[in-house]
């Protein structure tokens, strides 16, 4: 088990290491324009819901520290997937984040012979940093562009090594840019993800058959209705590691900034097939706290 | 940080004498408003619409969502009272002259919008130097300029699309 503590605390030192008082620093003075901390995903960090994007969490700009808070439910046909989480965000540089996730199996563990309810539960500590670039300001176009870690532990290694994963920990790798073209009043996302995860890690990663690693691509469009409200849509492609037929995902979404600090996402999701169940498809709703 | 210091200094000096005019030991000219204009005069620069930091939009259509040249002097002018009055950022707006802002703004969104305006400010680099502008400060006046904006009822759409050509000029605005 490799451990991964040394990377963030390395990304949170070059942040660290910007030429800034501790006294010049904010907390949660909430200088972003809002909805432009994005949505925090299912993953934790923050996004479109489902993609990962290069945003900084919280509300924070160069001198400030914010932080976020999330939970999500996601009703599907045979599943309930619920996820929470919080991040900080700083200096509008790196983001630190934990999200955990736990998948309702339902009738499916019955099934499966795992048990009726059985919850796949896992763990996603994630870790951003962004290079260079922002979201709104300078170049137009030059994107804000973010990479980052997300180490995942699944706290049901005996059930993931069952459906034919190598492993019960796994790291994927992240790099994003994010920019909203404001004269056509659109937010585009393009994340390539590095990973050999299986449903995100629910169903472990990799396979004992040797599959691992693979390039991913997560792209989101959202267009701005008003300063509060947005409506887009999500494509995220997967890996199939363990020859269940994992689909790519997909979703369509309104997001709505309830205050400055309070926003609601409701979504359709179409998560494909899950460990053999398919047709997947349901409602997402979020709330997000942010600061 | 420094009239502080000096008016610290002041303390410690004896009585000033009598009927000294201390703008004028000091070399400091007496700013007087234009009687015509209401403005302070500026130092030298050439005048140019490159000045304004971005192409027009073709055609009119944008400028009627905004209500035409007055709808744009308007929107310029609300928002910089917004801005004078909004304690995040009217620090930086006291010592400045609101009767030019008013005008050379509202010029330059009108040249932007190709509401048939010249713009005669001066360029976004030389109008900020010194002014310590951030992220967050850009971003205070991005909010009172959609403020004034939604109350002129552009729709949001056209809004976006000022903040488009606005949006650019952060780099000259905010101090690295
Ligand atoms: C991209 C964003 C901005 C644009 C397009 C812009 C535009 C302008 C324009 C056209 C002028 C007039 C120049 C002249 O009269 O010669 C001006 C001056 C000024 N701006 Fe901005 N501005 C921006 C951002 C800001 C911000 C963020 C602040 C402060 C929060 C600010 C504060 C001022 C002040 C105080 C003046 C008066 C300067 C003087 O008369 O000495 N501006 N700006």
């Amino acid at each position: 088990m490799k451990s991964i503590l040394p990377f963030p605390i390395c990304l949170t030192l070059i942040a660290v290491h910007a030429p800034l008082q501790a006294e010049d620093i904010e907390w949660f003075e909430g200088d972003k324009l809002v909805l432009t901390n994005g949505v925090s995903t299912v993953e934790g960090t923050s996004g479109g819901g489902l993609a990962t994007w290069s945003t900084i969490a919280g509300r924070e700009l160069e001198n400030g520290i914010g932080a976020s808070a999330h939970v999500t439910v996601i009703e599907l046909p045979d599943y309930g997937w619920q996820s929470h989480g919080v991040s900080i965000g700083v200096l509008n540089r790196v983001e630190l984040s934990y999200a955990r996730q736990n998948f309702d199996t339902r009738d499916v563990g019955t099934a499966l012979g795992l048990g009726q309810g059985f919850t796949l539960n896992q763990d996603i500590y994630g870790a951003k940093v962004r290079l260079f670039g922002d979201i709104v300001y300078g170049d137009p176009h030059v994107p804000q562009i973010s990479i980052g870690v997300e180490h995942k532990r699944n706290l049901d290694g005996p059930v993931a090594l069952a459906v034919g994963a190598q492993d019960d920990e796994g790291t994927d790798y992240t790099v994003s840019a994010t920019k909203l073209f404001l004269r056509q009043s659109l937010l585009v996302n393009a994340t390539v993800r590095y990973t050999e995860a299986n449903q995100l890690g629910l169903l472990g990663f990799g396979s004992a058959a040797g599959e691992g690693y693979s390039l991913e691509f997560e792209g989101s469009v959202a267009y701005q209705l008003s300063r509060r409200a947005v409506i887009g849509a999500e494509l995220r492609t997967k890996p199939d590691n363990l020859g269940l037929g994992e689909d790519d995902w997909f979703d369509l979404f309104a997001a709505y900034a309830v205050t400055d600090n309070v926003t609601l996402t409701a979504a359709y999701v179409d998560l494909g097939s899950i460990a053999t169940f398919e047709d997947q498809r349901g409602a997402f709703l979020s709330a997000q706290l942010a600061f | 940080m420094i009239s502080t210091f000096l008016s610290a200094l002041m303390l410690f000096q004896q009585a000033p004498k009598q009927g000294v005019d201390w703008d004028k030991e000091f070399g400091v000219e007496e700013r007087v408003r234009d009687p015509e204009t209401g403005e302070f005069p500026v130092d030298p620069y050439d005048q140019d619409n490159a000045n304004a930091g971005a192409q027009p939009f073709e055609g009119e259509r944008l400028a009627e969502a905004f209500g035409g040249r007055e709808g744009i002097q308007r929107i310029a002018e609300r928002t910089v009272e917004l801005s004078e009055a909004d304690p995040r950022i009217a620090d930086i707006f006291v010592a400045h002259d609101m009767v030019r802002l008013k005008r050379t703004l509202g010029e330059q969104f009108c040249y932007l919008l190709n509401a048939g305006c010249d713009y005669s400010g001066r360029d976004m680099r030389t109008a900020h130097a010194g002014m310590g502008v951030k992220k967050a400060d850009l971003n205070a006046l991005v909010e009172n300029l959609q403020l004034a904006m939604g109350e002129a009822d552009v729709p949001f759409a056209a809004q976006n699309k000022l903040l488009s050509k606005l949006a650019p000029m952060s780099r000259d605005v905010i101090e690295r």
